[in-house]
């Protein structure tokens, strides 16, 4: 009886430190976005919401989401289409070489990151003259998130039996026609899956368009929010809690969603 | 042979038509077309992906500089880069530091917590456990930029939260321990991975086993070390390669620290920066990369080799 | 409609299986036709062939006079009906059904007026706004069938259309589709590993064993003269005796045992000749009391068929099987007599029927 007693008193004594290691880090987030006078410490908000007036007078902070929005959307439609593609191929036809080539782009994506890539990238892109270009960067970053997307697209395309696709073929249905009216509707739940992994990826990167971008008007929002706590004299805590906040709601909104459309079912590479 | 007992009526006069081949996967793409589908993914990749890494290997022998001459006509230099990093103190301080950082914040940090946190939300069900889970997500879904500054509001040294629970205000954690300040910060920003993982992997060790163990009257050390963990040793591996591979190649240290103060916290990743894009010096700067490179491979195959083993 | 011919038909898989050896096979036009075989025997890959999702290493396809062997799938005017019956679970029923016409570019309202008329005639009128997901095996597989009815195609094919019912619903389903295939008289080829559906379905049919075929014929001849030994024992619900025999004179030594040469074979065997002696369960007759030219031996197994009764008799050491009538089933342990029937009896030599 003691013993389970003590268990349970340990138990909770280690959920409660653990929920507060990462419950605190959080709480300024949560607070000082309606706080009148926010500094660094967390207090009671006021519930203002004046902060967000000075969001939408801050000279680069919405367009930087919507610049975030443009490079993760464009990159998502372009890694969902070419990734479907490709995976829809190399599941169906044996093409030579198929797993010869899989293995090489499931090791290549694990080994070239932005870290050991940032170098030549940075070189690429003043030679092919796509510094300060969003299609620049929508490239470089489909470039990289593409391997782990055919990866992951061509499980689901596997797991789809091949018979709906001979059925449609028997009826007569082109090789175009199968792919429009039965392979895309039913691989479309790993579409959506593709598509939402890719904008997280896109949306929270800070390496690649802060080496690419550095016209102020095309940064993303993860670059201003960089320059926003570090650039000389005093950080500006209203802008930087309220605007931190709303680069962050997006990725929390897409988070529930898939949580509740699909379950957050665990996905080995849904993060690099 | 067959032996026909009811033969059917003779065949009709047939037009023999000549036999053409055709691509018989299921929706009869054909190699051709296949190859036209893959080709717009391996081109970017290749552009992108493989070109880059092949370059890096390129620049990494030549003295090519951001600017001045160098810039405009670079010389092949052989291994000079490389000879100047073995002989650097900088960049075996800094591989001692991602050493450090790896170690700290993936094997231990996030390995041991995560472990915990599945171990103890394993058969629970409800509101406690989807606000453990929920908030450990966040921590990882949240960008890197974002949750970088709240740790710089939680680490102030005059009006941060930490430095007031602790009672101890004027602490400056990010000058006088920026290591110590990015592995916590790195462990409590990635456990969620290897909670999941660990979740997942608790989930499939059978009931009957753990209960079995239980009936015998093992303790939980005793149930962890000989009925779960010879269950998960595949997982623990994965775990490991992952992390450690993602950890090693993080460059939000720089977000937090930016390196500092005096390059005490300036990981590998970090290093590359400052030398390459900060400096200017390309060339050397390409051939770290090349060092990097050159571990992610190692660590890549022997994950891979484990993935195939498995299978 | 129209008759389907396949000529020395071979398909070699890459890897090396050669799943159909040299096949020749005709299917006049209208016939119902059973492939019958043991899983792995090469049906699929023969109905895959004809239908065109297999190309042939080898031989013709022929349907309704013309060669079709390098046609593709859909030039061929074939549909078919696919073991896991392959509806698209995001399409609802009706749209399922009129897919083929939405390739043909039927016009939509048209398409859809059909697939209520053949929706209608298989009784899926109230499901028709459902998805697959929502509907049960039997349901799915009568949509299935009204998405090839709707085709209009010279030929059917079916891949163990029935299997995946359940026991209760295969039957139903098996008079359904007889009965159905016989309005609509459209040539149709159905795989099947079980040899009662076989029975009871097809004008004819044919058994296959590792990609050859072994016998085709009506129902009744291959159940009553099973062309071979193989046959023998994969055709019937209990399988056929089997016994060694010896020609002595003009009788057959059976298992210790007198027979006398079955009608079939009489004049055809010569003395001291070792051959195989087969006859059904079925076929024959069992009595208590001594009759001469019997199988004797003592009641070892009793097995309820329901209206009737499995007896097996040991006769000196090999195992002897007959049907026994409701009432008359004999007592475990007794002795018993079973005659064969000598115009049902068979004499197999080297596992091939002897006969005229
Ligand atoms: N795609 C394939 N590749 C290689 N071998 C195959 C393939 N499909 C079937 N086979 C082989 O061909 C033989 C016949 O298979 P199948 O036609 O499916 O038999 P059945 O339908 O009678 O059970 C089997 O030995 C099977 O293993
Ligand atoms: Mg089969």
């Amino acid at each position: 009886m003691t013993r389970t007693w003590a268990g349970r008193i340990g138990f909770y004594t280690l959920i409660a430190v653990l929920l507060a290691f990462f419950t605190i880090p959080l709480l300024w987030l949560a607070a000082a976005p309606f706080t009148s006078d926010p500094t660094y410490e967390v207090r009671m908000p006021d519930f203002t919401f004046e902060n967000f007036q000075t969001i939408i007078e801050h000279p680069y902070a919405l367009g930087s989401l919507v610049n975030s929005l443009i490079l993760a959307i464009g990159t998502a439609l372009l890694v969902v289409v070419l990734s479907a593609l490709a995976a829809y191929a190399l599941s169906r036809v044996r093409i030579p070489g198929r797993d010869a080539l899989l293995y090489a782009l499931l090791l290549l994506s694990s080994i070239i990151t932005g870290t050991a890539a940032m170098v030549p990238l940075f070189q690429l892109a003043i030679e092919l003259g796509l510094i300060d270009s969003h299609t620049g960067l929508i490239l470089i970053l489909t470039g990289g998130l593409l391997p782990a997307a055919i990866f992951m697209i061509k499980d689901f395309m596997d797991a789809t039996p091949k018979s709906y696709e001979e059925s449609a073929r028997v009826f007569g249905a082109s090789p175009l026609q199968i792919v429009r009216h039965v392979v895309t509707p039913v691989v479309r739940p790993g579409l959506a899956t593709i598509a939402v992994w890719t904008i997280a990826n896109v949306w929270g990167n800070f390496l690649m368009p802060f080496l690419l971008l550095s016209d102020v008007e095309k940064q993303p929002a993860a670059v201003i929010m960089y320059t926003l706590y570090t650039e000389g004299g005093q950080a500006n805590l209203r802008v930087l809690s309220t605007f931190g906040l709303l680069y962050s709601v997006p990725v929390v909104l897409m988070y529930l969603f898939v949580s509740k459309k699909y379950g957050f079912r665990f996905h080995g590479g849904i993060k690099r | 042979m067959a032996q026909v007992t009811s033969p059917p009526k003779p065949a009709e006069v047939v037009s023999p038509a000549p036999a053409r081949r055709y691509s018989s996967d299921a929706a009869g793409l054909g190699r051709l077309r296949a190859g036209a589908f893959v080709a717009p993914a391996l081109a970017l990749i290749a552009v992108f992906l493989v070109f880059p890494a092949l370059w890096v290997i390129y620049l990494g022998l030549t003295n090519y500089r951001l600017t001045g001459a160098a810039a405009a006509e670079p010389q092949f230099v052989g291994l000079d880069n490389f000879v100047k990093a073995v002989t650097d103190p900088e960049f075996w301080d800094s591989t001692w530091l991602t050493f450090q950082f790896v170690l700290g914040s993936a094997v231990i940090g996030q390995v041991v917590l995560g472990f915990t946190l599945a171990w103890m939300l394993k058969d629970r069900r409800g509101t406690l456990k989807s606000v453990v889970e929920g908030l450990v997500i966040l921590a990882w879904i949240l960008p890197s930029a974002v949750v970088s500054f709240l740790w710089v509001a939680l680490l102030d040294r005059d009006a941060g939260t930490l430095n007031a629970l602790l009672g101890i205000p004027g602490f400056a954690w990010l000058l006088d321990h920026p290591m110590l300040s990015i592995i916590i910060f790195n462990t409590w920003r990635g456990t969620a991975f290897s909670m999941m993982l660990y979740g997942a992997a608790l989930g499939n060790v059978p009931p009957s086993h753990l209960e079995s163990a239980r009936l015998a009257g093992a303790s939980g050390w005793q149930q962890l070390r000989d009925v779960v963990f010879p269950h998960i040793r595949g997982h623990i591996l994965t775990n490991l390669l992952l992390i450690s591979l993602w950890t090693f190649n993080d460059f939000s240290p720089f977000l937090l620290t930016a390196g500092g103060p005096d390059g005490k916290s300036e990981v590998l990743a970090v290093h590359v920066y400052k030398v390459a894009l900060q400096n200017g010096d390309l060339g050397y700067g390409a051939a770290i990369s090349t060092v990097i490179l050159l571990i992610n491979l190692v660590v890549a195959v022997f994950y891979l080799r484990l993935l195939r083993s498995k299978k | 409609m129209a008759a389907i011919e396949l000529r020395g038909l071979t398909k070699v898989y890459p890897g090396g299986v050669k799943a159909l050896d040299s096949l020749d096979l005709t299917v006049p036009d209208g016939e119902f036709f059973a492939l019958l075989g043991p899983s792995g025997c090469g049906k699929t890959t023969l109905l895959r062939t004809i239908a065109g999702l297999e190309t042939a290493t080898g031989g013709a396809v022929v349907i309704g006079g013309r060669d079709v062997t390098g046609v593709q799938p859909g030039g061929r005017d074939i549909a078919m009906v696919f073991q896991d019956y392959a509806l698209f679970p995001h399409m609802d029923v009706s749209d399922n059904i009129a897919y083929p016409l939405r390739i043909k570019k039927v016009p939509k309202a048209a398409r859809h007026a059909k697939a209520a008329e053949v929706g209608a005639r298989l009784g899926l009128e109230q499901l028709m706004d459902r998805r697959p997901g929502q509907l049960s095996g039997g349901q799915q597989q009568r949509v299935a069938l009204a998405r090839v009815m709707a085709t209009q195609a010279q030929a059917f094919l079916f891949d163990e259309p029935l299997s995946n019912l359940d026991a209760r619903l295969r039957l139903e389903a098996r008079t359904f589709l007889k009965k159905l295939q016989r309005e609509l008289g459209v040539t149709t080829v159905f795989v099947t590993h079980d040899q009662a559906e076989a029975l009871a379905m097809a004008d004819r049919m044919a058994v296959m064993e590792a990609g050859h075929i072994r016998q085709i014929g009506t129902p009744a001849e291959v159940f009553q003269r099973p062309a071979n030994t193989f046959v023998a024992a994969f055709i019937g619900s209990t399988p056929m005796n089997l016994l060694d025999a010896v020609v002595r004179g003009d009788t057959l030594e059976v298992a210790g045992c007198k027979l006398p040469v079955p009608a079939s074979a009489e004049g055809l065997l010569t003395e001291g000749e070792k051959l195989v002696y087969g006859v059904r369960p079925e076929y024959m007759t069992y009595s208590a009391q001594p009759v001469d030219g019997s199988l004797t031996g003592g009641v070892v197994i009793l097995e309820n068929l329901g209206a009737s009764h499995l007896v097996t008799l040991d006769v000196a050491g090999v195992l002897v099987q007959a049907v026994v009538p409701e009432g008359h089933e004999p007592a475990l342990g007794e002795q018993g007599y079973a005659v064969p029937r000598g115009d049902r009896a068979l004499v197999y030599r080297d596992g091939e029927l002897v006969t005229a």
